[in-house]
């Protein structure tokens, strides 16, 4: 007779080994890093979570002082400051997602050498746990809305707004999906390790970040780069939240299906290069 | 038939010897290029055995079978690098196997660490959710078992505390508490309780016997602490080079370990350089040999040990004491017998013959601890020499005296005492 076994272990597996109930039967631990985490990063601060909000407030700070005022890279007719802050708490969960996701198996081979969890645990929690900063950042943001509508700074929020958590959604694995390539790309030779913090910074220079991409001739609607800038999908979600909130740009649909075909791919590839990677990286690591 | 918990089938794991890789693209690149125009690689280390290839295949674990049923508590020994922790990580997944297939029934909770997940920052609570969904309990679970956790652990004035506040003992103790706690069906643990005072050792060691006996919890352990093995498996497995050349009972296994370390002879050379600072060499042990044994030095129950004792002197002493004293191959003292100070060294070489009777001795293999010393008028020991560990023997079942029970260390201890003897009533 023989006996039904719970678990069975196998050497090599195929690509498509991928085990997704298994990640939502450790929801719990999903939960406990996220708190970890935010909760380790603010405690013995004085100013505790405030820093979530302080982070992205001093860029955009700089960002209106240096790009907007000095260089005048920012838009006319609405607050500079304004169109910053959307700008940056957008890029800022991004990259902040993308960084610290690509350095999951490196960061954590520690516990990861000692117990077994689902490997893709640790990216989602850390997405998530970058949304709380983020809730932080939106509620300063609401206001700061609010603020400039009423005072009439050329501020126009609209029924966009429903739209952001798709955008966020999107972001969050699109950012997740290029991070556990890193990741994974990254647990045999470290060298790319080092160029991500490069390669994010280009991002945010290929995204219409510290500036007005509708003011530079050859990035806006008919310029000759136009195209290939718009497959940015970081952009289109910039745009959008900023047409969102703000009212200012334009929507270009066309694009934002394309940013979620890459989007998707992305992850997906981002899922089965992690899945195949994460049974032996401790021997690499 | 008995259900299985763990059922291991031809399962090995390759690593490849040197450089897998010097971690960056380029040192890659660079040993490639050495080995293709067949100079000296740039990575390789500094005094490297050169005749290993790169890449050669090393087995940690070599076509291991082994079937584990529910409720058993199994020991894993062997030296340094005999594979038990590989064997542990492919049990507990941290690492796949390279050929074989491994099945296990029931969820495992693996402790090659205590207190995988700690966070520094959280408090001894927090961390004890934190730890317990690392090692795979829901949240409504460790709810059950919070308290239970806590009263065990022995931290509960603390546990509100960040556990970077905590001694390390604590620390400890509130992490296998955790692990202890495991609604698991099977534990794999790895050396984890070599930390912790003695008092809380013995409570885990009790508490992983009641998991194993008492509510049927397959227990895999790896020590190199052969008591809390004999107190806690009945069965045990021996490792070497990454195959299994053992498995069945506890005490045969322990044996067949030690024995490796110490080979039974007749006569043992003692001109080695002695490792103590407390010995003034005016007497010198050259040579041990057992006198009334000529192949093995196993010994019945009548029978006394006859042992040679070669010793130099550099100058002429009186009133000198031999001290023999025995203990277990896992360097368990057993006891302690002198001669009175009666010995005589003249300059040279003297042969010294004693005879020490062991009918009081537990059937096992033992060995012995010889110290030269004489006690001058004030009372100080002063000691010439010292060898240690030396002259194994071995002591035969005596089954008259045990009522036809194979003699078990770990219950009856080590000592033999006179037989019983019934008074008649009056």
């Amino acid at each position: 007779m023989e006996q039904k076994f719970t678990t069975v272990i196998t050497p090599k597996t195929g690509w498509f080994d991928i085990n997704l109930k298994e990640v939502w039967d450790y929801r719990d631990l999903i939960f406990l890093f996220v708190k970890r985490s935010f909760v380790s990063q603010y405690k013995q601060t004085i100013l505790g979570p405030a820093w979530a909000f302080i982070q992205p407030f001093l860029t955009t700070v700089v960002f209106t002082v240096i790009f907007g005022n000095i260089a005048g890279l920012a838009p006319g007719g609405l607050p500079h400051f304004a169109f910053y802050f959307c700008g940056t708490i957008l890029w800022q969960y991004f990259s902040g997602c993308l960084s610290s996701t690509a350095n999951t198996f490196v960061a954590n081979a520690h516990t990861m050498g000692k117990v077994y969890y689902p490997r893709l645990v640790m990216p989602i929690s850390t997405v998530l746990s970058r949304l709380i900063s983020f809730a932080i950042q939106y509620v300063f943001l609401i206001g700061f809305v609010v603020y400039y509508t009423f005072t009439k700074q050329g501020v126009h929020p609209n029924w966009w707004i429903l739209m952001t958590p798709v955008l966020l959604l999107q972001l969050a694995m699109l950012s997740m999906g290029f991070g556990i390539i890193i990741s994974s790309l990254t647990t045999k030779y470290r060298d790319l390790a080092n160029l991500v913090g490069f390669g994010v910074q280009l991002w945010m220079y290929g995204s219409p970040v510290a500036y007005d991409m509708y003011s530079m001739t050859s990035f806006a609607p008919g310029g000759k780069w136009h195209a290939l800038y718009m497959c940015n999908p970081v952009t289109t979600l910039i745009n959008i939240f900023r047409y969102a909130y703000l009212g200012f740009g334009a929507v270009e649909w066309n694009y934002y299906w394309i940013g979620w075909i890459t989007t998707l791919v992305i992850l997906f590839l981002g899922v089965l290069l992690f899945s195949h990677v994460e049974k032996t990286f401790m021997d690499t690591v | 038939m008995e259900e299985l918990a763990i059922k291991i089938e031809h399962v090995s794991k390759q690593y490849r010897l040197g450089a897998i890789g010097g971690g960056t693209l380029q040192a890659d690149l660079q040993s490639w290029w050495a080995r293709k125009t067949g100079k000296e690689d740039p990575n390789s280390k500094i005094g490297a055995r050169t005749d290993v290839k790169i890449g050669e295949r090393f087995l940690a674990l070599d076509d291991i079978n082994l079937e584990v049923r529910k409720g058993e508590a199994v020991g894993i020994i062997g030296h340094n690098g005999a594979g038990k922790s590989t064997l542990l990580k492919l049990l507990s997944r941290v690492t796949a196997p390279t050929t074989g297939k491994i099945s296990i029934d029931g969820r495992i909770a693996s402790m090659l660490e205590v207190g995988t997940g700690f966070h520094p920052e959280l408090t001894g609570r927090e961390n004890i959710y934190m730890n317990g969904a690392i090692l795979g309990m829901t949240r409504a679970e460790i709810d059950r078992k919070i308290d239970q956790i806590i009263e065990f652990s022995e931290v509960e004035q603390f546990i509100d505390t960040p556990v970077k506040r905590y001694s390390s003992g604590m620390y400890v103790k509130l992490a296998f508490s955790v692990a202890a706690h495991l609604d698991s069906e099977i534990m794999i643990m790895d050396e984890v309780l070599a930390v912790g005072d003695m008092k809380f050792q013995q409570k885990c060691l009790g508490r992983m016997g009641d998991a194993a006996e008492g509510e049927g919890r397959t227990v895999l352990y790896v020590s190199h602490n052969m008591n809390t093995i004999r107190q806690l498996c009945k069965r045990c497995i021996v490792l070497d080079h990454g195959r299994i050349i053992f498995d069945g009972d506890t005490e045969q296994a322990i044996a067949l370990y030690m024995e490796t370390n110490d080979k039974m002879n007749i006569s043992y050379d003692c001109m080695q350089e002695r490792p103590f600072n407390d010995i003034d060499n005016r007497v010198h042990i050259d040579r041990v040999s057992f006198l009334n044994k000529h192949d093995q030095p196993i010994f019945d129950q009548k029978e006394k040990i006859k042992l040679g004792i070669e010793c130099t002197a550099q100058n002429p002493v009186e009133n000198v004491s031999l001290r023999i004293i025995l203990q277990t191959l896992d360097k368990i003292r057993i006891g302690m017998t002198t001669t009175t100070p009666c010995l005589k060294f003249t300059k040279g070489k003297n042969v010294l013959s004693v005879e020490m009777p062991i009918d009081w001795l537990a059937p096992g293999k033992y060995n012995c601890n010889f110290v030269l010393y004489s006690v001058n008028q004030f009372g100080t020991t002063q000691i010439h020499d010292r060898i240690m560990e030396i002259c194994v023997f071995e002591k035969n079942q005596n089954f008259l005296q045990t009522n036809q029970m194979s003699w078990g260390h770990s219950v009856w201890g080590y000592m033999m005492m006179p037989e019983l003897k019934v008074l008649k009533p009056d």
